[in-house]
Formats: structure tokens, C-alpha cells, sequence
């Protein structure tokens, strides 16, 4: 593998290369994951954590700047009352906003991602995707999320799908590129497992689940299969992946039990939001929500939180 | 019968002995008949009434409520902190639903509800005697808690009208007041009226358009968790009204502090009590109602639940 991985870059990977997945088994080892009991200061930080690692998302026709500004204002300063809290990692948007969120952001340290490469659908010709991408990195992103062909992907042209990865992969120069499996549309898990080593070795420095605009969107099983990619590609070539799940992940509970999963499936040094990140939006609040409940011991109330 | 059995449920009939005797005399022919033994009572679980379901306590624990003979008439489950925060989930999102549900299907609910009751009446009369109320004056009780709902199901669509007004300004405004409900509002009900205590104390919040957290008198309970059966069976949609058993000393602090509770119910002549109760409410401001003494049925206890909106609409030039 290792060798074939130096020789042969430009050849995608064959779907018999990757493991078949024992959905049962998945489910299974998932369910442990959500049996573990987090509670008082390994809650306060995995609480913590968590909100370092997420990419504030806002993903809708119905953006504005004055929208953009407003949720770089609250990535920047999360809640006034809790002093001791992290920054989330990045603002996600459209290419349109990225050059707005790069002026609110200034010096912060949030990176800018943008979606690109005609999200959610992907429905564009090559040349397109390609002039997206470049626009936003010229506007200043620092990540791209992209999303993968997937009628091309169930089509089976997997070789066109792998080229593409690459080509955009090029066009993101020094920017982070995250590939979108949707894996929502992809159908099953070997597809999944597929998909995740296709992307990882035409270069992506993140694999992620969703766009958000597709039921289901991120799960905890898929998630897995993904991580137990990462990992044995990571045997494999020595490279490390990140890991983005997205959408459908608001509450910090099951934020949670994704970090455990995360912990015992690819260790320590994924534990990072270098590594690791959350697409949220709604997220935030809960999580500001519960580090409010362990300090003062009172239930909240989204009344007295920030909308978003 | 001795003791034991007549708390574990009346037996079947007096034939058993004699058919304890023909058990033992198949046996000793080797053919299997079946053993001839006392039927068990099938005892009711009384378990949480919260989001429209009946769940256990996700605590596990129970505490035992004794009847007026002193025998155990139930374990009830012991509903934690966790429990309330879920009934308070499940509250804060049916409330949306409920407030903005017309004041004249709100009542058509309630009168359902009275229904359901009524049909039930008995089951409600034996709870009580076994409690130890004596069966006239359980009758009276239900039959009171059932007209109590019919009295707040006919206000429904009056209240509006009664208490909302137009105000004189003296600039060019049409001035007008109207009443809104204030929300999720939890309620600890009287320890004393098993039923009609607790109708009383829930029926004008809800005739109001907010959704409640009930506790169930902690002593007394058994009515107020057999209510929630008729409230499953009233169209009352799910979260609406959610109820819980447990140790009120436990709970009443949580009652007070959760900050997605707009206004709390207290019917206490505890002292300890009350001041516990206002310095929690103080976190977020929320209303609290203290009721030393029980009263009977009237429109002013929906407008202690509502909160009165006022608008200045500018008119002429």
C-alpha cells in the first residue's frame, strides 16, 4: 500500500481496496461509545474542547453580510458571562461572505472556510468548481470544503471523481481543503469507507460527512467508518487526516460521545481542533449552556443565550 | 385472609384449598395439572407522566406511599432533577403549539378532559378511600375536580374579553392591552386534596395557553398520576402537562431555579419553604405565586399565569 501510494498518485484507489464494513459491528461499538459517563471536569472540558473545534456554519440563500458579521462577532466573543472559554475554529460560509467574515475576524485567530465547488449539489462542470475554489482562496479563506461528484461517485467513475479531488486540492494552494463525502446520498457504509480513502488520497487534509442539506446528515456510525479510515490510512501512508462531522449535531451530549469515539478510535493526537472539528450552528449555544449549568449548577434557558 | 394478601390483591374465590388438594393428588399420579394457586393482584405501576409518555424515573428510585391502614399502596417513582429538566424540554416545546392553539379548542380540550374524568369517576372515589377519604366525601372530590374543569374549559374564550382593555391616553393612540400566557410554569401542588387540589391548581394555567410541570403531593399521590392517564386520553397534546412524583424538599428547589421556568405555583405554608422558592425564582426573574390556603375556582387565577401586553397604535394627524 505504502509504496503503491508513492508510485502511483494519480490513479485512484479500487473500490476492493477498501474493507467491507460490518454494519452490525459499527452499530454496536457505537452504542458503547454513548454508554460512556462524562461528568464534572472531564465534562467542563470536553465541553471546552468542543467548542474550539467547531466551525460556526451559516449555509443559507438568505445570508447577509450583516448576518456574517454578527456570527464572526459571536465566534470571536461566545459568551460574556463565561470568561475562560475558548474561540470556536472557524466561521463557515459561502464564497460570497468570505471576504466579509475575513474583515470581522481580523486578527482573532477564527479561520475563514468556505464551501465551494458548486455546494451542496456539486452539479458543475469541473472548470467551475475549480474558478470557485480559487476565488475564495483569493478572497482569503483559509479552508475549502468542497463536495464530491456524487452522481459520478454511484455512477462509478470513480477516476474522474479522484481527479477532480486533486485538481481542487491543487486550487486550494496553502488553503485547507475538507472533502464533503455527502454521505447521506452515498447509501451505505462500504461506500462510505470507499469514498473517505478516495478522498484521502487524491489529498484531502479533511474528510467530512455532510453538506447539512441532506437527511441524514452526519451519524455517529458513518463517522466511525470514516474515523477507522483515517486510522488505517494513517497506518498505511503515515499522514493524518482530519476528521469533520456536520449537521445534525446540536446538542453537547452527543457532541460528547463523538469526542469518546474520536479518543478511543484514532488516540489523543486527533483531540485537537487541528484534527478534529464540529458543523454547527446551534451547537454553540448548547454547549455555552451546559459550562453555564456546571458552574452554576442552575438549568438554562435559551432566552438569556445569543440567537443565531 | 391475612394481612399480606389483602395487600397484594384479593384471591379468586374459596375453592382454592380444595383445589390444592386435587393438585396434590394428580401429582401423586404423575399427571401435571396445573397448581391450583391465589390469583395476585395485577397492581398499577405509577409511573412519570412527561412529553405525553409514562417513563420511569431515569434516577431508579422509588419511595413507598402507605394507605391509611398503614399498608403499602404503591412505589412511586422517585423523579429526579433530570426527570425535571426533561418535563421542563418537553414543556418549553409544546408551549408554541398550546399558546397559539384557539382559546375555543383549549376549551373543547378541557371539557374533554372533564370527559375522561368523569367517565373514570370510580377509579378516582377508590384511590381516595383508600387513602383514607370517606366515600362521600370522595365522590364530592371528583365530582368537584370534574365541574373545576368544565368551569376553566366555558373561561377559555372569556378571560380575553373580560380582563383585556382599551386605555384611555391623552396622545393621539389607540391604546389597548391585551393578555398573553407567561410560558412554562411549574407548580407544587397542595399536599392535602389529592385530586381536586391538583385539578385546581393546573386547570387555569393551561386554560391560559401555558404548559405546566406538575409535582404530585408527595404523600398523596395516586390520584395525580392516575389524572395523567385521563390527560393522555383528552387530546391534551403531549407536553402540555407533564407531572411528576417525588420528595418535594428534593425537588422544589429545582422547581424554582430552572431558568426556562417563566413562573412557579406553590401552594406552601412552609416558611423555610417560600423563602427557598423566591430566592431561586430571583435567577431569572420568574413570577411566583404563593397560595397559603386553597381556593375555589376563578378567572384571576388565569390572569396570575398571563402576561399583559400593552400596544400604542398611533391614529388621526
Amino acid at each position: 500500500m505504502a509504496q503503491m501510494a508513492k508510485t502511483v498518485v494519480m490513479i485512484a484507489p479500487k473500490p476492493d481496496q477498501a474493507p467491507r464494513v460490518d454494519q452490525v459491528g459499527v452499530d454496536e461499538r457505537v452504542a458503547r461509545f454513548r454508554s460512556r459517563s462524562i461528568k464534572k471536569a472531564s465534562k467542563v472540558e470536553a465541553l471546552n474542547l468542543v467548542l474550539s473545534q467547531i466551525d460556526l456554519t451559516t449555509l443559507e440563500g438568505q445570508d447577509t453580510p450583516g448576518k456574517v458579521r454578527q456570527l464572526c462577532q459571536k465566534a470571536m466573543r461566545l459568551h460574556d458571562s463565561l470568561p475562560d472559554i475558548p474561540h470556536v475554529a472557524a466561521v463557515c460560509v459561502y464564497p460570497m461572505m468570505v471576504a466579509e467574515a475575513k474583515k470581522a475576524l481580523g486578527a482573532s485567530g477564527i479561520k475563514v472556510a468556505s464551501v465551494a465547488t458548486s455546494f451542496p449539489s456539486g452539479m458543475a462542470p469541473s472548470e467551475v468548481k475549480l474558478e470557485e475554489i480559487k476565488l475564495a482562496v483569493g478572497l482569503g479563506a483559509d479552508e475549502i470544503d468542497m463536495v464530491i461528484s456524487r452522481g459520478k461517485f454511484l455512477e462509478g467513475k470513480y477516476q474522474e471523481v479522484f481527479d477532480e479531488i486533486v485538481a481542487c486540492k491543487e486550487a486550494c494552494g496553502d488553503a485547507h481543503l475538507k472533502v464533503i463525502l455527502e454521505t447521506g446520498e452515498l447509501g451505505t457504509l462500504d461506500r462510505v469507507r470507499y469514498a473517505s480513502l478516495l478522498a484521502m488520497q487524491a489529498g484531502a487534509d479533511f474528510i467530512k460527512t455532510s453538506t447539512g442539506k441532506i437527511q441524514p446528515a452526519a451519524t455517529m456510525p458513518v463517522t466511525l467508518v470514516m474515523l477507522q479510515a483515517i486510522r488505517d490510512y494513517y497506518y498505511d501512508t503515515g499522514r493524518m487526516v482530519g476528521m469533520k462531522p456536520a449537521g445534525g449535531i446540536s446538542k453537547a451530549k452527543l457532541a460528547i460521545h463523538y469526542l469518546v469515539m474520536l479518543r478511543e478510535t484514532l488516540g489523543e493526537a486527533w483531540m485537537s481542533p487541528d484534527w478534529f472539528r464540529f458543523g454547527a450552528s446551534s451547537l454553540a449555544n448548547d454547549v455555552l449552556m451546559q459550562l453555564q449549568k456546571q458552574q452554576t449548577g442552575i438549568y438554562q434557558s435559551e432566552d438569556y443565550f445569543s440567537k443565531d | 385472609m391475612d394481612k399480606t394478601v389483602k395487600a397484594e390483591g384479593r384471591s379468586i374465590d374459596s375453592a382454592a384449598p380444595r383445589e390444592t388438594q386435587s393438585a396434590a393428588k394428580s401429582a401423586s399420579r404423575g399427571r401435571a395439572k396445573p397448581p391450583a394457586t391465589t390469583r395476585l393482584g395485577v397492581a398499577k405501576t405509577y409511573k412519570l407522566y412527561i412529553n405525553g409518555k409514562f417513563p420511569r424515573t431515569e434516577s431508579g428510585r422509588y419511595f413507598t406511599v402507605v394507605d391509611s391502614k398503614g399498608n403499602i399502596a404503591a412505589n412511586m417513582c422517585r423523579a429526579s432533577r433530570k426527570d425535571f429538566r426533561e418535563a421542563v424540554l418537553a414543556a418549553r416545546s409544546a408551549f408554541s403549539g398550546w399558546a397559539d392553539a384557539s382559546a375555543y379548542l383549549r376549551g373543547q380540550i378541557l371539557y374533554r378532559v372533564a370527559e375522561m374524568l368523569e367517565a373514570r369517576a370510580e377509579q378516582f372515589v377508590t384511590e381516595l378511600k383508600l387513602m383514607g377519604v370517606d366515600k362521600r366525601t370522595a365522590s364530592r372530590e371528583v365530582t368537584a375536580a370534574i365541574d373545576c374543569l368544565v368551569y376553566y374549559a366555558g373561561w377559555t374564550d372569556k378571560y380575553q374579553q373580560v380582563f383585556s382593555a382599551v386605555n384611555p391616553v391623552a396622545s393621539s393612540h389607540f391604546n389597548f392591552s391585551i393578555l398573553e400566557p407567561v410560558g412554562v410554569v411549574s407548580v407544587l401542588t397542595g399536599q392535602n386534596s389529592a385530586l381536586l387540589g391538583f385539578v385546581e391548581a393546573i386547570a387555569p394555567v393551561i386554560a391560559g395557553g401555558n404548559t405546566a410541570i406538575a409535582l404530585a403531593p408527595e404523600q398523596n399521590p395516586l390520584c395525580a398520576i392516575s389524572f395523567a392517564e385521563v390527560l393522555h386520553s383528552s387530546d391534551v397534546p403531549a407536553g402540555v402537562i407533564n407531572i411528576l412524583s417525588g420528595y418535594r424538599k428534593e425537588l422544589a428547589e429545582q422547581f424554582s431555579s430552572h431558568m426556562d421556568i417563566n413562573a412557579i405555583i406553590a401552594n406552601s405554608n412552609d416558611a423555610s419553604e417560600i423563602k427557598i422558592i423566591q430566592e431561586q425564582a430571583a435567577n431569572n426573574i420568574k413570577r411566583v405565586i404563593i397560595r397559603t390556603k386553597p381556593i375555589a375556582p376563578d378567572p384571576y387565577q388565569i390572569i396570575d399565569v398571563q402576561e399583559t401586553k400593552t400596544t400604542w397604535h398611533p391614529i388621526g394627524g
